[in-house]
């Protein structure tokens, strides 16, 4: 199958009030139709700038995105984002936030009724039609990434963009997330790119995990193929040699080849510069 | 904990937001009231909390007083206007408005409305410029200054501006409105339009940088991002606006009012001082309780209307 995202040869360098920060040099990555792609790294290489570049919420500085060959500058709808904090608006209720989307995408090509049962339609999908009247502040953390990714998938975008969009959930509703966003892709066949840094979700959602180096000049450093059949599942996968062998890839690839070279703490009572391990 | 233990706990937390202000507002009138006495004045002694109760009921009898007066002469006029139209039926009647002097109430609307009108049209103002301001760093760094400067002028400064102004702009054989009215409308909007620019503005500016991708990725139009987006994620910032504003435009209120001798309470102060008997310190204190009550009133109006509009309740408690 041919390409249907080109990022080619990205560079960003940030301005920053002590010169230039180049975030990423050089990251080229070619993903094709129906494609799960992850995007792993340690935090703060770059990740979320890649994404950015791609939703066309940042300018790289050179080197550009292709999508089906056409040159992307801006957002757009095509492009959808689920964003780490579900960035709902607090003030619609959920069927709102994801009525919002569908209007705008499919004012024109729809009827006020297909509307609406398109929007009912995604919030079945991630399982959520017992809140659809709630606001957001009145549903759990998890239940607002659901709707989230309805609000995403309703746009029906050529790629899905997701940054760690489970990474605020505890360890068990990450697990109902992935299952979801499993049986979600088995029936949708979306080509997404989701960050995360969580090892387990990379091998167990992804067709190809792309490994990034850190930061600062971060680029594409391995890219791992993950030919698993699916539909997966996740406790009969735990057993699996394959599985346990990707899993080490990346596992080695974080941690020995791209080894986070900062101390724990230097001084005992430096209390407040606690550094973060990935 | 016993059920005995949780009811005296629960009648003590009722207690405390009961009973404490009940015993605040004690101590404060006993000292008033000590205070009142020591403080002697050429116009008697300072009045104390009993005799503002005593001029609230001398001021609403000569309301009810003058509303009967005015009644009265109704009826006179009518009964006059029907006998002439029976000796002559040619006769055009002639109807007179009853020219009698403005009660405490009657100036408590005035200045209610006055308040109200100058609030409304600074709101007019403030929000949209607030919101292109927030929208456009340029706008804001043009027009900053500006509020700055005027920001802290006090509205007895407007007023002759206002006034002179008013008088050779506002020319009409038959107006509409009263140029007092319009003199005090003005310098309420001048004085009260700041908080309500500069809380919008930095609302709108400060917008959760999510919610602004959120409108980006879908494209939103122009328009419609300032109406779906921006619009709500400002509320909370604008009522703040509103509510400093309403409370700026009260105080200057009676300032000007005072100052211009237009209608309202503040002219009621004034002529009440003017007026120089033994019962106006008195009645100028139940003034004094009165535009404060009124004042405390009118935010707590606002809280209620913000606790209804706003999706943030928890910043519409404050
Ligand atoms: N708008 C920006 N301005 C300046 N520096 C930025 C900006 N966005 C990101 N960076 C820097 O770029 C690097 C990569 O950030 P990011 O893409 O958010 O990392 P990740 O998502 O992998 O944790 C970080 O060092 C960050 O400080
Ligand atoms: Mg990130």
């Amino acid at each position: 199958m041919s390409t249907l995202l080109n990022i080619s040869n990205i560079d960003m360098v940030f301005p920053t009030p002590k010169g230039d920060f180049t975030a990423l040099k050089n990251v080229d990555l070619q993903i094709k139709k129906g494609e799960f792609i992850s995007l792993i790294g340690h935090s703060g290489c770059g990740k979320s700038t890649v994404l950015n570049v791609v939703a066309g919420l940042y300018q790289a500085t050179s080197g550009g995105v292709l999508l089906n060959n056409k040159e992307v500058s801006k957002p757009g709808p095509e492009r959808a984002v689920v964003f780490q904090n579900h960035s709902l608006l607090p003030w619609l209720t959920c069927y709102q936030n994801v009525e919002l989307a569908v209007k705008e995408v499919f004012k024109g090509k729809m009827t006020g009724q297909e509307m609406k049962d398109w929007i009912n339609h995604n919030i079945s999908l991630v399982h959520m039609d017992h809140a659809t009247d709630k606001l957001p502040d009145e549903i759990s953390g998890g239940m607002k990434q659901r709707i989230g990714i309805a609000r995403a998938l309703a746009m029906q975008p050529e790629v899905l963009l997701m940054d760690e969009p489970f990474g605020a959930l505890d360890a068990l509703t990450r697990a109902h997330m992935q299952d979801s966003l499993m049986e979600i892709q088995d029936e949708l066949n979306n080509t997404v790119i989701m960050i995360t840094h969580d090892v387990d979700e990379a091998v167990l959602l992804s067709d190809r995990i792309v490994m990034m180096t850190n930061g600062p000049s971060a680029t594409v450093g391995e890219i791992l193929e993950v030919n698993l059949p699916r539909p997966r599942n996740r406790i009969t996968l735990a057993k699996d040699p394959a599985y346990n062998e990707l899993r080490a890839k990346v596992l080695e690839f974080l941690y020995e080849k791209q080894r986070k070279v900062e101390p724990i703490t230097t001084k005992t009572a430096n209390t407040k510069k606690t550094t973060k391990v990935a | 904990m016993s059920p005995l233990k949780q009811t005296l706990l629960n009648l003590n937390t009722h207690a405390k937001t009961v009973l404490l202000p009940v015993i605040g507002i004690a101590i404060f009138l006993f000292l008033w009231t000590i205070a009142a006495n020591s403080i002697n004045t050429s116009l008697g002694k300072f009045p104390a909390p009993s005799s503002v109760v005593t001029q609230m009921v001398n001021l609403f009898d000569e309301h009810n007083a003058e509303r009967d007066k005015a009644d009265a002469f109704y009826e006179r006029q009518e009964v006059r206007n029907a006998k002439r139209i029976a000796k002559d039926p040619e006769y055009v009647p002639k109807v007179r408005t009853y020219t009698g002097k403005e009660t405490f109430l009657d100036q408590i609307i005035t200045s209610l409305v006055t308040v109200m009108s100058g609030f409304i049209l600074a709101a007019a103002i403030a929000i949209p410029l607030g919101i292109a301001i927030g929208l456009s760093k340029g706008l804001n760094t043009a027009i900053n200054p500006i509020i700055q400067i005027f920001k802290p002028v006090s509205p007895l400064a407007w007023l002759p501006l206002v006034t002179m102004a008013v008088s050779a702009l506002y020319v009409s054989d038959d107006p509409y409105f009263a140029k007092s009215f319009i003199n005090s409308l003005i310098t309420v909007t001048l004085c009260s339009i700041w908080p309500m620019i500069i809380n919008t503005s930095v609302g709108v500016a400060g917008i959760n940088k999510d919610w602004d991708n959120v409108s980006k990725v879908l494209s939103l139009p122009k328009l419609k991002h300032i109406q779906k987006i921006v619009l709500p994620a400002a509320i909370p910032s604008i009522f703040t606006g509103m509510r400093m504003s309403l409370g700026v435009a009260w105080m200057v209120l009676i300032a000007a009012e005072m100052l211009a001798q237009n209608p309202g309470l503040g002219k009621f102060v004034w002529d009440e001082f003017q007026n120089g008997s033994s019962a106006s310190l008195s009645r100028i204190m139940t003034a004094v309780v009165v535009i404060g009550f009124i004042g405390f009133l009118l935010d707590l109006i606002m809280q209620k209307i913000q606790y209804v509009v706003s999706w943030d309740k928890a910043s519409a408690e404050r």
